[in-house]
């Protein structure tokens, strides 16, 4: 085995650059090096579907690596990157030559100081493996307390309340989804979970935990004091850059990339959770996202990037996440909005759309029963994409199709 | 490959570009009025996830499952893409005297 591809990080957004690496036409050898035994996998069910009966949902099946010729070389991490050779080392001293690298190494949650790593009652919830060890204590009787009011805390909530848990969920910030929606869509949510039995502390942080043979003490700032059998930790997520910071490849909150994903060393390229971009509808920013998406997009376009396509990172964040059988969806950057306005779908959904101080569409957030908001959010994405300035009595009046502004935006331009 | 014509509603019940939602006889489906004025007709749910493809949104000749973003072509049924590969279930439809009829197995 020696050249080609080497793709480092058995996720989704390695696994389908490999994809799209075969549909590009490439005919070289790939490879994906991933330290889970898993074959690549999605996570977004971890949180949801899969805790309430684990089970793998697959980016692909086995046969189709198989099939467009594709190395899997899984349970192996990769220690070090000699970009002069051009050559990778693994765990067990195995050296892997490459012409082109891709860094696809995700995130990892973020934890408390103090937590024994091993700890077998303070968890942290990312792969398929801390989902089956969350589901065995889960039930009725079994106490959970979350730490962290954020999307992976909340669905949490959501999916330990639908087998009777007994759960507790305790933010630093002042409210839930401080980071993550408007206030409006916040309460909404808070509500909800409130109503199927979460108890919600907002505004107080941890002061000392401990842990005995039987459960956790958890002592907040103002001295109160909850015990449980299990604590998740969902306070975000870090990217995993160690190996790129070793090589001496630039990192900027992830692996620093540009508009075509490649890093700071020539021939070697990072996506999705792991890599930092320049976002081209926000005055090139640089982000970094941690969405399904967009790990999916990146893999397709950093594939286009290695081949030597020139197409540059255009697409608008988005993200989703479901909670009982409510789906929030957010499209954007709402950061710099001045202006926001409501647009009412049916009594219990509805979106918020935010405008800058020119009147362009910079982000909407949604939340609704089911797919309630999903086919305006989608078209809200598009205006976004489009740099749409759409009228505020437009977006407001659910009767007026966003469709048909879009249609008249596109044939302005 | 027979089976009954069943009518599913008036031809101007349905938007062009758009979609509506059709159960009957414990199934669920999804008809279209393409930009063309053509009708078309699907199984109603998507393959990926079992959700409801009226609720997404329809795009020249596809439709875009409301969920994760999925797309068929909803005329031929094919998957167009991650995350959905596999391939959607059409049905036979036509108009007669301004009302759509979708043909059932
Ligand atoms: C519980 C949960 C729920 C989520 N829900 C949603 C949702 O509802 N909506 C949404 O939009 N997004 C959601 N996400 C986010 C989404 O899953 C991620 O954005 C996506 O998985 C990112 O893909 P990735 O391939 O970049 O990284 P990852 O999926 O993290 O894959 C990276 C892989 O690389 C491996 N790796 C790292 N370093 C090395 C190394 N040195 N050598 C070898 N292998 C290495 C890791 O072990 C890992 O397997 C959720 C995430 C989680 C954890
Ligand atoms: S359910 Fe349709 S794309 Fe996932």
């Amino acid at each position: 085995m020696g050249g080609g591809v080497v793709i480092v990080g058995g996720g989704e957004c390695g696994a389908r650059a490999a994809f799209a690496l075969r549909e590009n036409g490439y005919a070289g050898s790939i490879t994906i090096v991933g330290s889970e035994q898993h074959l690549p996998y999605e996570r977004p069910p971890l949180s949801k579907a899969a805790l309430i009966d684990p089970h793998h949902t697959f980016v692909a099946p086995r046969e189709r690596y198989a099939s467009e010729n594709i190395d899997l070389l899984l349970g192996h991490e990769v220690t070090a990157i000699d970009p002069d050779k051009r050559t990778i080392n693994l765990a067990d001293g195995r050296t892997i030559a490459y012409d082109l690298l891709l860094l696809t190494t995700g995130a990892k949650p973020r934890s408390l100081p103090d937590i024994d790593p091993a700890s077998k009652r303070v968890l942290t919830l990312r792969t398929f493996d801390d989902t089956v060890a969350i589901r065995e204590r889960l039930g009725p009787g079994r106490r959970l307390l979350i730490i962290g009011g954020g999307f992976i805390g909340l669905e949490l909530a959501a999916t330990a309340r639908t087998f009777g848990t007994s759960v507790t969920l305790i933010e630093s910030q002042p409210r839930i989804l401080m980071r993550g929606v408007p206030q409006e869509i916040a309460e909404v949510v808070a509500d909800r979970h409130q109503c199927e039995g979460v108890l919600i502390r907002c505004g107080v942080g941890i002061s000392a935990l401990s842990e005995t043979d039987d459960a956790v003490e958890i002592r907040l700032a103002d001295g109160q004091i909850y015990a449980a059998d299990t604590v998740v930790v969902g306070i975000g997520a870090t990217p995993n850059t160690a190996l790129a910071e070793r090589t001496g490849i630039a990192v900027e909150n992830g692996i620093a990339v540009d508009d075509r994903l490649e890093t700071s060393i020539p021939g070697i390229y990072a996506a999705g959770d792991c890599c930092s971009f320049p976002l081209m509808h926000y005055g090139g920013r640089r982000i970094r996202l941690e969405a399904w998406r967009n790990a999916q997009d990146q893999g397709t376009l950093v594939a286009r990037s290695m081949l030597g396509h020139r197409d540059r990172i255009t697409s608008v964040p988005w993200f989703w996440s479901d909670q009982y059988d409510l789906t929030l969806q957010v499209a954007g950057l709402a950061d710099g909005a001045t202006t926001h306005v409501r647009r009412d779908l049916s009594a219990n959904s509805f979106i918020l759309f935010h405008l800058d101080a020119d009147g362009r569409l910079l982000a909407a957030s949604g939340v609704g029963e089911g797919n309630a908001v999903a086919k305006d959010m989608r078209l809200a994405e598009m205006l976004i994409g489009a740099g749409a300035k759409p009228a505020i009595s437009a977006l407001a009046d659910p009767l007026q199709k966003l469709k048909s502004i879009l249609t008249m935006q596109r044939g302005n331009t | 490959m027979s089976g009954d014509w069943v009518k599913v509603c008036a031809d101007d019940a349905i938007d062009e570009e758009d979609v509506i939602r059709f159960d009957h006889g414990g199934k669920t489906y999804a008809i279209y009025r393409s930009p063309q004025d053509t009708f078309h007709a699907t199984d109603g749910l998507c393959t990926h996830e079992k959700i409801h493809l009226a609720d997404g949104l329809v795009m020249d000749n596809i439709i875009e499952c409301p969920k994760h973003n999925g797309r068929f072509n909803y005329q031929t049924g094919e998957a167009r893409g991650a995350p959905v590969c596999i391939n959607l279930k059409v049905y036979p439809v036509k108009v007669e005297a301004g009302s759509v009829f979708i043909q059932v197995q």
